[in-house]
């Protein structure tokens, strides 16, 4: 099967039916389903029914589909997953991941769903995302909670409101999180996705502010607003020399193979696995981007 | 108490949602849908079938339910009228006990 890239999810208020329906044509290779922050309380029963409703009929092609229900800790998470559940949705996004024990809750359950409604087993990934000093504190031992989990992500607000951080556009304040997340992703063999940049307007800053993330090591973003797409697809595009480079690599490890040679150097450097890899991802971003 | 009024709303009148209203009393036989719709001379008779599923798939023989519809979608007037419903029979559950 070939490899989702996770550069965008998009946010979409889950009780909004023009955004809804709409999520699918902005082009990011998410969309999130929100049902928790996006919906005032008094509204949650009515998103749930309507991004079932969505989710059963509505068309979103290649997208990956997911939805972000309210945590089990309030009134609202059980009954978001029980319903949510049984219309398949690619991934639910779990809120404010502490320990373990949240992700393995969310797991008995949709075992059950899984297996009541007849889908195939796992095929329901579980996102979690992490919020608060004990989330980053147990984060190594989240990832690889559970075969579900494909990528992990963080909330910068509620993370930064918790531990006592001020939160700035620059961002300093979520640097110890992002290397923490990154590494714990890296380790359990898992995708990581970056927190919103929640001023709509400031494209400089978005791209700024990607370009880091990028350099680090991430995957991609959440994005709160279709206008954060495109520059975030941009920053994840590789150039064309990067593009050419990582051909020729994959072209000299197929000679090699051939020839059963392990390492090949290519421009007088050695081609190894780590290399190959990397000029893998690159030709996957490109093959996103309609450059190949 | 029994033969008290229960309704319930759901919905918006925002462009692509419906606003729904429904009412259960004991004077109401069958169902009345009373529909209003941009799309009714088109899609009205079909809007009025899915309505009625939903209340058949919730065993609802006896209700009244106001539709004011912004050009929907038909998962959206399914999900909006099942809301409605609920709350109602929520608000019904509540006065009884």
């Amino acid at each position: 099967m070939k490899k989702r890239l996770r550069r965008t999810a998009l946010y979409v208020p889950g009780n909004d039916p023009s955004m809804i329906q709409n999520a699918g044509i902005f082009g990011s290779d998410a969309i999130v389903l929100d049902l928790e922050d996006a919906v005032s309380v008094n509204e949650k029963d009515a998103a749930r029914l309507l991004v079932r409703n969505a989710l059963k009929n509505i068309n979103y092609g290649n997208t990956e589909v997911i939805v972000r229900i309210n945590s089990f800790f309030t009134p609202f998470g059980k009954d978001d997953l029980e319903i949510i559940g049984r219309a398949h949705p690619d991934g639910i996004r779990v809120p404010k991941v502490e320990t373990i024990q949240d992700i393995q809750n969310i797991e008995k359950f949709l075992d059950r769903i899984e297996a009541e409604e007849k889908f195939e087993k796992n095929s329901i990934k579980i996102l979690p995302s992490i919020e608060s000093a004990l989330g980053l504190f147990n984060v190594f031992e989240i990832a690889k909670a559970s075969q579900r989990i494909e990528v992990i992500n963080f909330g910068a607000e509620d993370y930064t409101a918790d531990i006592g951080a001020e939160r700035t556009k620059e961002g300093k304040e979520l640097f110890d999180i992002r290397t923490r997340m990154l590494l714990a992703a890296r380790v359990a063999g898992i995708e990581v996705q970056d927190s919103v940049f929640a001023h709509v307007r400031d494209t400089e800053g978005l791209i700024r502010e990607t370009q880091f993330i990028k350099q680090l090591g991430f995957d991609g973003k959440s994005v709160i607003h279709p206008s954060q797409i495109l520059p975030v697809h941009q920053v994840f595009t590789p150039s064309q020399e990067e593009i050419a480079r990582a051909k020729r690599i994959i072209f000299a490890i197929k000679e090699a193979e051939k020839k059963k040679s392990g390492v090949i150097s290519l421009d007088g450097r050695m081609v190894d696995a780590p290399v190959v890899a990397k000029a893998r991802r690159v030709l996957d971003y490109a093959q996103a981007a309609g450059l190949l | 108490m029994k033969d008290q009024v229960n309704i319930g709303q759901a919905g918006t009148l925002e462009s692509s949602d419906v606003l729904v209203f429904v009412r259960f009393s004991p004077q109401q036989k069958g169902i009345k849908i009373d529909l209003e719709s941009p799309s009714e001379k088109c899609f009205g008779k079909m809007i009025l079938k899915s309505i009625e599923d939903v209340l058949n798939d919730l065993g609802i023989w006896n209700i009244y339910i106001k539709v004011h519809d912004r050009g929907a979608l038909d998962c959206t007037i399914r999900a909006r009228v099942e809301t409605a419903v609920k709350r109602a029979q929520k608000n019904k559950g509540e006065q009884e006990e």
